[in-house]
């Protein structure tokens, strides 16, 4: 059965890209131009034209942070467009849907006022005939509010902010007349703020539609310990009891000095701007954690953002292992993005391009298994059941001290190492009773012996099955582990190479192709053996660890051969060996993810346990 | 620039001190900006009639911005009073001390709620998970997250 896969109709692309592999490592003559070469190498070792899919992988698209911007901005015209509001209060009202946009027309249209009342943009007032709605577009036209606005008119449901949520550099609608200012002359009494009891006459006050005017200082404050501490995305205003939310291009204007503004402290200022950089990643994160379509890259300081609708839907999970990368590399500030750099900056860990999975948080690259098995897979190994389990199966305790005790062979007559007490194995009585007739106890208890025997094999039985397909994943795991050592001793044998051969870098880089591979295909081979643990017997079953077996095989051979040692006549050899054994081992790779993941397509696999998601094994074996 | 917690509990000291406490609450001590004490007793009819009860105040830097920690005294002979609200630790579970706090609100306003919540008070006991709570408290009551499920006392 296993040779159908091994020379399926696939092997017309291997002898292809063998031949291509070949082209790109043999031309030796015309290398002159290091860069293009580094950037056609990768290229060399792909088994499958780009642009073809494979059934292990699933359409995703990488997003930046300004990407992201893109698609909300394209969120809010939109919303503008229907309701005939500012982009700031469309962006508030989206925002407060969590960016559902149908539920959000539908609930306008049903009650414009009782939803811009909820989402913090107008100050809920006594019920008023006129609808905001009509308001319209004059609303963006209207006037500096003064704190004398009379807040009858229609035209004042909405506060008068600019439209420049998405232009963060610019405030072009608030410079001139400071719309959020609350002019002092209009008082009769000098302005304090009811904040800092400030009552200086130079004080900036500001407030929202609701009147509530503070100093700038506290307003400052207030937003920074809001964004920075509490990463809120909607904050309120600071009057006790009111609902308003502030607009971004309040917290903007609070923020960030408006061109020509007399200069501050530009530590503060660098500060400031930050807050409202912030700010901005805030919304995107609240953008792309209302979207099932989208997930955040995990990776630290990286505000890259992946959209993969086919695993939006949990039911996707059992078909799919939405394995995604951001297109980054690296971590912090050394990233960059992978298609200007590809094979150079990868080995280590430093340069590992943020690979995560789409559907779950367990591990990066847990292909070819689904999220709902790799989950119960290390659940089980965490668990200490399995250890008590073992326990169990494999030792009593002495009657005496209640020691635990394994016996490893000798006959039953047991004395505890510890107490010194003395007693039989089979009945756990005091041997004394036995007298010299050990096999008395067999006599006097035959049926319960028996039954102990037998549930003990029984339960050692599942222990052993656990324990092989434990022992192999927890080894390929430590490969993994030890992959790192592995990179750096295969640099040094390359550096090694360039000095004995004549080969250049370039050339000699097929050993790192090689650890690359291995590395990969070790990650494979352990999620393999979490798969076949849970897999019913049967011909799906063994097609399954044929597969497995050979890949193991492969990649068995391929790290001998770079554990080997290196001898400057037969470098040409080794290296005609290792490219050759790399794309094989990259081949049976291609046939484990390929078939595993055909088989969740066609619903193949059957599973000796209930998994969620999957038909219960009961019902589906009759 | 002086720092603003520094300039407001100034601000609301000398108004304490021009203008006076309201009714029943009376300032203690307010030697530094970090802990004010002061005593408060519920005025007229209620199940509180002649108990004085201590109440401090501790204030960090953010303090208007963040709300200041606020309890009851329970040491040196001080008693927290008996309140379906009120821990016998001394801790206080009050919405405005926690998700509803504004910076608009003052120590004063802090004072006056807490005498109404008080006063409003029908029955005379501690929170059911009393003896839990109490057992794990933090020392800084802000440190807790409350559940604020009951507004009618």
């Amino acid at each position: 059965m296993s040779s159908d896969y091994e020379f399926s109709d696939d092997d017309g692309d291997y002898y292809v890209d063998d031949e291509d592999m070949i082209d790109g490592t043999q031309d030796e003559s015309g290398q002159s131009d290091d860069d293009m070469d580094m950037d056609a190498y990768g290229d060399d070792f792909k088994v499958v034209p780009k642009g073809k899919r494979k059934s292990y992988e699933v359409d995703y698209d990488s997003l930046s942070q300004s990407a992201v911007e893109k698609l909300i901005n394209d969120d809010v015209e939109h919303i503008c467009g229907i309701f005939g509001v500012d982009a700031s209060i469309a962006s508030l009202l989206l925002r407060y849907m969590s960016w559902n946009k149908e539920r959000l027309i539908e609930k306008y249209m049903d009650n414009p006022s009782a939803i811009t009342v909820a989402a913090g943009i107008t100050v809920p007032e006594p019920p008023s005939p006129s609808a905001p709605i009509r308001s319209g577009p004059s609303s963006a036209t209207q006037t500096t509010p003064t704190a004398r606005r009379p807040t009858r008119s229609s035209t004042s449901k909405f506060p008068s902010f600019g439209s420049s949520k998405s232009t963060p550099s610019k405030t072009p609608s608030i410079s001139p007349a400071q719309p959020f200012a609350t002019p002092r002359a209009a008082k009769s009494e000098p302005f304090v703020c009811p904040i800092c009891f400030d009552d200086s006459p130079t004080l900036r006050t500001l407030s929202l539609d609701c009147k509530h005017a503070f100093c700038s200082g506290c307003w400052t404050a207030y937003l920074s310990s809001k964004i920075r501490d509490e990463a809120e995305h909607a904050i309120r205003c600071m009057a006790e009891g009111c609902a308003l939310v502030t607009p971004d291009p309040f917290i903007q204007s609070v923020l960030v000095p408006e061109p020509g503004a007399p200069a501050g402290d530009p530590a503060e200022e660098a500060e400031n701007a930050a807050t409202w950089a912030r700010f901005q990643e805030l919304v995107v994160r609240h953008f792309v954690a209302s979207n099932p379509n989208l997930k955040y890259c995990p990776y630290p300081s990286c505000t890259n953002t992946v959209s993969c609708p086919s695993a939006a839907l949990k039911a996707s999970l059992i078909t799919v292992v939405p394995t995604v990368s951001c297109g980054a590399r690296g971590v912090g500030g050394q990233m960059s993005q992978s298609q200007s750099q590809p094979a150079q900056s990868s080995l280590g860990v430093a340069g590992r391009e943020h690979r995560f999975c789409f559907g779950c948080p367990i591990e990066s690259d847990h292909r070819p298994v689904v999220c709902g098995v790799a989950r119960m897979w290390l659940k089980k190994c965490r668990d200490d059941s399995e250890t008590a389990n073992w326990i169990k199966s494999n030792t009593k305790e002495c009657t005496m001290c209640q020691s635990t005790i394994e016996k490893n062979g000798g006959c039953n007559h047991m004395t505890c190492k510890k107490c010194k007490h003395e007693f039989c194995w089979v009945c756990m009585g005091p041997w004394s009773e036995h007298g010299t007739a050990w096999y008395s106890c067999n006599r006097y208890d035959e049926k319960g012996g028996v039954d102990a025997r037998d549930a003990q094999s029984k339960s050692r039985a599942s222990l052993e099955r656990y324990l092989h397909y434990y022992n192999r994943w927890a080894n390929h795991e430590q490969s993994a582990k030890l992959s790192l050592d592995l990179y750096a001793k295969t640099e040094k044998k390359m550096e090694d190479m360039q000095i004995t051969s004549a080969l250049t870098w370039i050339e000699v880089q097929f050993m790192k192709k090689a650890v690359e591979e291995v590395d990969k295909c070790r990650m494979t081979l352990k999620w393999t053996y979490a798969m076949a643990y849970y897999l019913a017997k049967g011909n799906e079953k063994d097609l399954f660890e044929d597969n497995q077996r050979d890949l193991e095989k492969a990649v068995e051979d391929l790290s001998e051969l770079l554990e080997s040692p290196i001898e400057a006549e037969n470098i040409p050899a080794l290296r005609q060996k290792v490219t050759d054994k790399t794309v094989y081992v990259q081949k049976r790779n291609e046939i484990v993810l390929e078939d595993t993941a055909t088989g969740f397509l066609d619903s193949r696999w059957k599973w000796n346990v209930t998994v969620d998601g999957f038909d219960d094994p009961e019902k589906s074996d009759n | 620039m002086a720092s603003i917690s520094a300039r407001r509990l100034s601000k609301e000291l000398s108004e304490i001190r021009s203008e006076g406490c309201p009714v029943g609450i009376n300032l203690v001590q307010a030697d530094d900006f970090a802990t004010w004490l002061f005593t408060i007793e519920v005025m007229g009819e209620s199940l509180y009639q002649g108990e004085v009860h201590t109440l401090q105040f501790r204030f960090d830097t953010s303090y208007p911005i963040s709300s200041p920690a606020v309890q009851f005294v329970v040491t040196d002979g001080k008693q927290a009073p008996v309140h379906p609200h009120v821990y016998s630790n001394g801790h206080i579970c009050a919405s405005i001390l926690g998700n509803e706090w504004s910076p608009v609100l003052s120590v004063v306003a802090v004072c006056v709620t807490l005498q109404s919540m008080l006063a409003s008070c029908k029955k005379k006991e501690r929170p059911v998970d009393n003896d839990r709570y109490v057992r794990n408290a933090p020392d800084n009551p802000k440190k807790t997250r409350f559940h604020y499920d009951d507004d009618t006392v």
